[in-house]
């Protein structure tokens, strides 16, 4: 036993520290002094974790967190995904009537959970990262008060992620049960020299892969992923799709890639149907969908196939594929759901389809840059989405997937039939006189700095190939 | 040089998104012409090489070259693109200033698709292109435009994403950290990891080209889409599907199993084209669509000439994409001048139109000649070095097609007499003879047409080192 807290525990984490923080102190912050200290509290947990970067991989509280390459990937991932969640949203939560000091402390203290997610390697800090996460996650889906639909939204995930929570825990305690440690690094060590066949080891896998699958929404996990995201207010489903998500994969990375990996065997043929069930069902269900919320819930779902089918090439350039999947969709899916915050209007939803008809007439500049988003979710070249869904498929070649590459790419070719009904609704729908978007200097700012990223990641992905390749090694 | 040529279309484009929507048209016109001057000066001095890296850790750069085949192809598309412009001048009057923004973009992207020697790159271009034409048809077109912009789309998508298959396979397989299309072709494969390369890629250029029987998105698209559209998608983008066989499948044949075998198949495949194009040109009740369907059975005699295989097939083929491109060019644009005027392409409802705009009538003649295939115009000349090669590859290939011709100056013919001859119905008989800005529009490719046809031998010695070059690659084991 080392010492109890020394310089380097605090070291690492001061990301943490930071984010709690002002998220408490957020608690009691309206309006722009809000987003202002969210604002704050990402500039300093950034300089943090700029620091951390420029230190190396540092291993604290002896083996219980551990800030390398791949966790800090994944939270300057957070950093911007929540500062632009925030930025977006002051003005929606003006239009709901709903402005109270909480939200942008839970945004927050959402964020701490992943910090803890993307950098725990003990069961316990994990496990308490993700509850962290989603208990807040259970109280922004409800945030508007008034309305039914994101009432039930919350009580619906509220629910469904206790459950799936619960069967996380359970197949992370039969871990234990096995190994007698909570550290990844001793239990890898110790799975590795256990009979993998057992039917104990089989079902603490199987039950550990649900509730990972439940919290990326993948299929057959995803019931809950369209009806939460409807409901969510949307500044809350943006930052819901990409950065739970995201932490959810850096949790299933930890494990999948630490402590059972000499598991693989085991899980990779799971995995490789999970993937395929979940670019089906994505797919296919997106097809139908008239509210935009619900379609971008069922992509998302598909995205989270394209995420794993990195993971089920198992080979280095998969991991890489999927990490700069995950980057960029983060970008593109952000930026859609901003333009669909924007839509956001008094007495207007903005959310279905027909609301979108006729954009390009009443504000071309966000139906261009829509176009641009949408483009890349469907994965078209020059964009970032292009580039990223094509390294997967170099991953899948390399690893002679080529069953998993040709449904890959099949995919993209359905996908862009349903994001081609939003752009069809945008350019060729009649313009209805309607109020003009409900554009504020946060959305602004926030869509320059999206859409830059996701055609200038499609022009020059070199620094991002650079900076992935350094997380994996 | 090249480079210029690609970014004064997309400087253009960029700047005119911020002139007012009246400036439009002109602005674009300037800029196409100044690319198209641009295009006959590098077809005048040659062009060098630009290669620096793009995305070094893949091995991918920004590569681009372009031989005599290419710089044909790139004054091909410059031209059309100017004449495209220059024919919406009247006929596109909603969203001037996107319609024109739009046209730009795609001349880039089509332009790139020609010069690129880098498979990323290539890529890029050929699929990028599909989006401003996504457009241009789902904008601008006819009533069903929606539905055949997104036929257009998800059809030639699904044909480039194995393309991007085939060559993350092609990248992997031989070895050669680098995406350079002249390395990638020239390294040794294993035969099965050959074919279905070669078949990856087959799929993705025989729906650009389009080849029988992937050809059904074609008469939609080419239908619906505005006059400017049609003639950008018969005169250029098809050719990006012959381009492709050109340059990427044939090197790979020699290492592919069964390379008789295939050929066989692709050169019945676009006997069946030819024959099949020309026998339903021939029952089309709609102007528009005729020419639609004759452009099948005319890319079926430029891949039959491509898998010849031999020197007088593929320059034949070569050349005949230049022509088909004038001179479906030239029958789109005369179909958009009539539908100016009468808003309807239904055959029935023309008739004796000679009188009333006898310099149209006149212009229609050639140019449906020179699609047909008579001597002195362009569209012989390709069509005899085809049918030559052909003969020497498999005179059965020679015998089935020369049909094809019959068959092809019969639809032109009875359309001609259909549409231009016999008593001018009421509604036809006070219409316009062409307007200057119309005359601007055809005169070119009618010199071309008949420069081509008199004296081919310039075009010839244009394309033959590129053609050695392809054949070099074929011969090589």
């Amino acid at each position: 036993m080392g010492n109890f807290y020394t310089s380097t525990d605090h070291f690492a984490l001061m990301p943490a520290l930071v984010l709690a923080l002002f998220g408490c102190a957020g608690l009691f912050f309206r309006r722009i002094s809000g987003v202002a200290m969210l604002l704050a509290g990402e500039l300093f947990t950034g300089i943090a974790l700029w620091r951390q970067l420029q230190a190396g991989t540092i291993n604290a509280f002896n083996g219980g967190l551990v800030i390398d390459g791949l966790g800090l990937f994944f939270n300057f991932l957070f950093v911007a995904a929540a500062a632009i969640t925030g930025l977006i949203s002051y003005r929606y939560l003006d239009i709901e009537d709903e402005h109270h000091p909480e939200f942008y402390g839970l945004l927050m203290l959402a964020q701490c959970g992943m910090f803890f997610l993307a950098t725990g390697t003990d069961l316990v800090t994990l496990f308490t990262g993700l509850e962290l996460m989603s208990v807040t996650f259970y109280v922004l889906v409800g945030f508007l008060r008034e309305s039914r639909r994101s009432n039930e939204a919350a009580l619906k995930y509220l629910l469904l992620g206790a459950f799936s929570s619960g069967i996380l825990a359970y197949g992370l305690s039969l871990f234990y049960g096995l190994t007698g440690t909570t550290k990844l690094a001793p239990m890898a060590q110790a799975l590795a020299a256990i009979d993998v066949t057992h039917p104990a080891v089989l079902l603490a896998l199987i039950t550990t892969a649900a509730g990972l699958f439940f919290k990326i929404s993948a299929a057959p996990f995803h019931m809950w992923a369209p009806d939460v995201y409807e409901g969510a207010p949307t500044p809350v489903t943006a930052y819901l799709s990409v950065a739970s998500k995201a932490a959810a994969f850096a949790l299933l990375l930890r494990l999948f890639l630490g402590p059972l990996a000499p598991l693989r065997d085991s899980w990779q043929p799971v995995v490789t149907v999970v993937a395929i069930l979940s670019l089906t069902i994505g797919n296919l269900a997106a097809v139908t969908q008239s509210n935009i919320k619900r379609l971008l819930a069922y992509s998302s779902i598909s995205h989270a196939g394209y995420i794993l089918l990195g993971i089920a090439a198992g080979n280095e350039t998969g991991l890489r594929g999927a990490l700069l999947y995950t980057l960029v969709y983060t970008l593109m899916n952000l930026g859609a759901f901003l333009v669909l915050v924007a839509m956001r209007r008094q007495n207007l939803p903005g959310e279905t389809l027909e609301d979108f008809s006729g954009l390009m007439r009443r504000s071309p500049v966000y139906a261009v840059l829509m176009l641009l988003f949408l483009l890349s979710l469907a994965g078209i070249p020059p964009t970032a989405g292009f580039v990223a869904k094509a390294y997967l498929f170099l991953a899948l070649v390399e690893a002679h997937q080529y069953v998993l590459a040709v449904i890959g790419t099949v995919y993209v070719a359905v996908s862009l039939y349903y994001y081609f009904r939003i752009v069809r609704a945008m350019f060729a729908g009649d313009a209805k006189p309607e109020a003009p978007l409900a554009i504020s200097w946060g959305i602004g700012v926030s869509t320059v700095f999206t859409a830059l990223a996701t055609l200038g990641l499609g022009l020059w992905p070199e620094p991002l190939f650079q900076w992935v390749k350094g997380v994996t090694r | 040089m090249i480079s210029l040529l690609l970014l004064v279309p997309l400087a253009g484009m960029l700047i005119s998104i911020f002139l007012p929507a009246r400036l439009s048209k002109y602005w674009a016109a300037a800029v196409s012409a100044a690319t198209a001057l641009l295009s006959v000066q590098l077809l005048r001095t040659g062009a060098t090489a630009e290669r620096m890296p793009w995305i070094p850790s893949l091995g991918v750069d920004y590569h681009v070259a372009a031989d005599g085949i290419s710089l044909l192809m790139l004054v091909l598309t410059t031209v059309m693109t100017l004449l495209a412009i220059l024919a919406s001048f009247e006929s596109v009057k909603d969203r001037v200033k996107e319609f024109y923004a739009l046209l730009l973009l795609l001349e880039s992207a089509m332009l790139g698709v020609f010069v690129a020697q880098d498979f990323v790159l290539f890529f890029v271009f050929f699929e990028f292109s599909l989006v401003p034409m996504y457009f241009l048809i789902g904008l601008w077109g006819g009533e069903r435009r929606l539905y055949a912009a997104i036929k257009f789309f998800l059809y030639t998508l699904s044909g480039s994403v194995f393309l991007l298959l085939g060559i993350i396979v092609l990248y992997l397989k031989s070895g050669a950290r680098t995406f350079d299309a002249a390395t990638l072709l020239a390294a040794s494969l294993d035969p099965v990891t050959a074919q279905w390369v070669f078949w990856a890629f087959f799929l993705a250029f025989a729906i650009k080209v389009p080849m029988f029987p992937l050809h059904t998105w074609l008469p939609d698209a080419h239908t619906e889409a505005p006059t400017a559209g049609s003639v950008i998608l018969a005169g250029v983008m098809l050719k990006m599907g012959t381009y492709g066989f050109l340059r990427f499948s044939l090197p790979l044949l020699p290492q592919a199993g069964h390379a008789r075998e295939i050929v066989t198949v692709l050169g019945v495949l676009s006997i069946i084209a030819i024959l099949y194009g020309a026998l339903v040109s021939l029952m089309q009740k709609d102007w528009k669509r005729l020419v639609a369907y004759s452009s099948v059975s005319h890319l079926g005699f430029c891949t039959l000439g491509l898998f010849s295989l031999n020197a007088s097939g593929i320059s034949g083929s070569v050349l005949q994409q230049v022509n088909h491109g004038i001179s479906t060019g030239l029958l789109f644009l005369i179909v958009g001048i009539v539908y100016e005027r009468r808003h309807t392409r239904v055959i029935a409802d023309f008739g004796g139109l000679a009188h009333a705009m006898p310099n149209m009538s006149v212009i229609f003649a050639i140019a449906m000649l020179s699609s047909a295939g008579l001597p002195l115009l362009n569209g012989f000349v390709g069509e005899f070095a085809i049918l030559n090669g052909a003969y020497q590859a498999n005179a059965l290939w020679a015998y089935w097609s020369v049909p094809g011709v019959v068959l092809g100056a019969a639809y032109l013919l009875w359309l001609y007499q259909r549409t231009m001859l016999g008593p001018a119905q009421e509604v036809n008989a006070r219409l316009q003879d062409l307007t200057v800005r119309e005359w601007l529009t055809v005169l070119p490719l009618v010199a071309w047409a008949i420069s081509i046809g008199v004296y081919p031998k310039p075009y010839f010695d244009l394309i033959a080192p590129g053609v050695k070059a392809a054949l070099e690659a074929l011969h090589r084991s």
